[in-house]
């Protein structure tokens, strides 16, 4: 009986603590449907990226960190430190005391503002600036200061040994203690100075377009290529991580065929208008105006002129020397597309009308027949419109900037099998490059709104990267290495080209052709 | 203040752990998928923040140390309070931790008023969000701690009193 009794509160016993445990481990099996819900997204999407990866044959890698750049120390000339010269000063490693002062504070108040640490952080290109020219004193002053200081201080802080500052470029040049010319006066001077330069033996980095007259572009490339000195012409784009992605994307042919590109600019502000601040020191006693003059037509000293010099013809290769260069450039540069066959232009002075000759709305179009492709080029500087640069392919189209995003087009015969299956959405990305970031085939919604607003930013190898120091440093290890850089004095003239072309086409109101044979403009 | 749960009838209780189990397996899922995905951050939702506590929000992300930390804390945190809600252990600590990361969320993209966001919301709110309401039922999972029932607290705390 006591046994009986025994036998039963151990029964009960177990049932309770049997009952403890079903109890205790009810929900577990939840797990196991949250688990094949994650499985089941994961092989999902491992399947259609690993097609569309198959399908596309495109590289998966991120653009390779730069090497750093060894070898002899290069000395440096630097000519103009206007906008243009004190950035590239900077891009070298040169800044004005009170620059990085500045630099330093905006970041103190401004978190998301990198650029102190950014330059901070900037490679030492192991160069020297050891001669400067400016035909305004206080540049030129100015140039002196960031050159000396070496240590990349603020105000107040401990300088190299000062730096020569020469009054005519042609002495800059000469002198014996500069091995390479960074130009970076207005346009109707990079001819002449790139000759001058290239004919003393002297490398030169110059800032786009090459020239300001087509007579000049023969030249100029002439006298580089005898001289065989290393030229890189100034159109940082080149070092664009997403741009390098895009030629990989047609050389792949993952567009099929492109037959029209459009590219556009958009500003809407003064500044982005060339309509710069005149300094207060600037005068005729400041200024060596005969010098600026130099190839242009004489014209009585104007303080708007010489810092707004982008606005007249007279100096200036107007819209199309000076953005849409980047643009033709950047397509270039990703499409070997040479000169075009002929341009067509059109535009006016609509907005900034401040007295200025180039117009401040401009659309070009060139026309590539032997590659079956239209060039379409619009801008305005009185509209803030972000519109891109879009490729468009008869099977997908591509959206070029900072990030590259390749859509599949819904009519697409490359792509019609996938798009049936539905592993190719049409409105969704089947490539997207975002830098720092990696490639993808495919990316969230969440992930292209944020890149799309520029909440992604560039990196390189885990690091915010300038282009215009990389298009330097380029340069700088082409030096060194005795090779040309990626804008080489052919690309150069083709850009030089290009945009004559345009520009003749909106000054004669028709359309101009080139006769490849010959090599000329015919209008 | 925990509620006597001795006094919960059947239904109320069952009630009470689908909305654990719902609440874990959404926290669980959300951990597992951004676990799975080697090339997940929260940079851009932390720099697309808006509202008083912006600053500290973006200075996460853009502190290159900590925004690993960030992520890390992000993907095993919600895995972690996943698992805590769908097993019922250590339940109270797992739905206080859940509570914290949504409070993170919330004061990082408040819906107040005059505050939009790059990311568009698949609704409107004003003050409750989606977010807030969750972390008002995870107020609820508070007091009634479930796992000491259905769960396995109800081993791991099988000699404490209920």
């Amino acid at each position: 009986m006591e046994d009986n009794n025994l036998n039963i509160s151990r029964k009960k016993s177990l049932l309770m603590n049997r009952r403890e445990l079903l109890k205790g481990l009810a929900t577990v099996p939840v797990l196991g449907a949250v688990a094949y819900g994650v499985y089941k997204k994961k092989s999902y999407e491992h399947y259609r990226k690993n097609t569309i990866i198959r399908e596309l044959d495109m590289s998966m890698d991120e653009p390779e960190a730069p090497v750093k750049s060894e070898g002899e120390e290069i000395r440096i000339g630097l000519i103009g430190f206007g906008i243009r010269g004190k950035q590239l000063s900077q891009a070298l490693g040169f800044i004005l005391p009170e620059q990085l002062d500045e630099l330093r504070e905006a970041a103190l108040t401004n978190k998301n503002d990198s650029r102190y640490l950014d330059f901070k952080e900037q490679e030492d290109l192991n160069v020297r600036i050891t001669a400067v020219c400016d035909i305004f004193d206080t540049y030129g002053k100015q140039a002196q200061e960031a050159a000396a200081n070496i240590h990349r201080g603020g105000k107040g802080s401990v300088m190299g040994d000062p730096v020569k500052r020469y009054l005519n470029y042609k002495d800059l040049i000469a002198a014996p203690d500069v091995d390479a010319i960074v130009i970076a006066s207005p346009d109707h001077w990079h001819g002449p100075m790139t000759i001058e330069a290239a004919r003393a033996g002297k490398h030169v980095y110059c800032e786009k377009p090459l020239t300001w007259t087509v007579e000049e572009t023969y030249d100029v490339r002439n006298v580089v290529k005898e001289s065989g000195i290393i030229f890189q012409l100034g159109h940082q784009g080149r070092q664009t991580d997403a741009y390098q992605k895009a030629r990989e994307a047609i050389e792949k042919g993952v567009l099929g065929p492109v037959t029209l590109i459009e590219v556009t600019t958009n500003r809407n502000s003064p500044n982005g208008a060339w309509v710069y601040p005149i300094h207060e020191d600037a005068n005729p006693q400041t200024i060596d105006w005969e010098q600026f003059i130099g190839p242009a037509p004489w014209h009585d000293f104007s303080l708007e002129r010489f810092f707004r010099w982008r606005c007249w013809w007279d100096y200036s290769t107007g819209l199309s020397g000076d953005l849409l260069t980047h643009e033709y450039d950047s397509i270039n540069q990703i499409m070997d597309v040479g000169i075009p066959h002929s341009a067509v232009s059109s535009g006016g002075v609509y907005f900034f009308k401040d007295g200025r000759t180039v117009p401040d709305v401009l659309q070009t179009v060139f026309e590539f027949p032997d590659k079956n492709l239209t060039v379409l080029y619009s801008a305005t500087l009185a509209s803030q419109l972000r519109r891109g640069k879009k490729v468009m392919g008869h099977d997908a189209y591509m959206e070029m900037g900072n990030t590259l995003t390749i859509y599949p087009d819904q009519r697409s015969t490359r792509y019609a099998e996938n798009i049936e299956r539905g592993i190719i959405k049409p409105d969704m990305p089947i490539y997207s490059y975002i830098p720092g970031r990696g490639v993808d085939a495919v990316t969230s919604a969440t992930e292209r709104y944020f890149a799309e607003r520029g909440l992604l930013y560039a990196y390189r190898g885990g690091r915010r990267v300038d282009t215009t120091h990389l298009h330097l440093k380029e340069w700088i290890d082409a030096i060194r290495n005795g090779v040309q850089p990626s804008c080489d004095i052919d690309q150069a003239f083709e850009e030089a080209m290009a945009a004559h072309m345009g520009t003749l086409a909106y000054h004669h109101k028709k359309q101009i052709f080139w006769d490849k044979e010959n090599e000329q403009i015919i209008v | 203040m925990t509620i006597n749960l001795n006094a919960v009838n059947l239904n109320q209780l069952t009630w009470l752990v689908i909305l654990r189990i719902v609440i874990g397996w959404h926290f669980l899922y959300e951990g597992l998928v951004k676990v799975f995905n080697p090339s997940w951050t929260s940079y851009g939702y932390l720099m697309d923040s808006q509202g008083f506590l912006s600053s500290f929000f973006q200075s996460l992300a853009l502190n290159q140390g900590v925004i690993g930390v960030v992520d890390l804390i992000n993907q095993w945190g919600l895995v972690l309070v996943g698992l805590g809600l769908v097993l019922g252990i250590f339940t109270r600590l797992s739905t206080l931790a859940g509570m914290t990361l949504l409070a993170f969320y919330y004061f990082a993209h408040p819906p107040f008023p005059g505050l939009e966001y790059s990311l568009p919301s698949e609704g409107d709110y004003f003050l409750v969000s989606k977010v807030a309401i969750e972390f008002v039922a995870m107020g609820i999972l508070i007091v009634f701690p479930t796992g000491r029932i259905i769960g396995l607290d109800r081993i791991v705390f099988r000699n404490k009193h209920l």
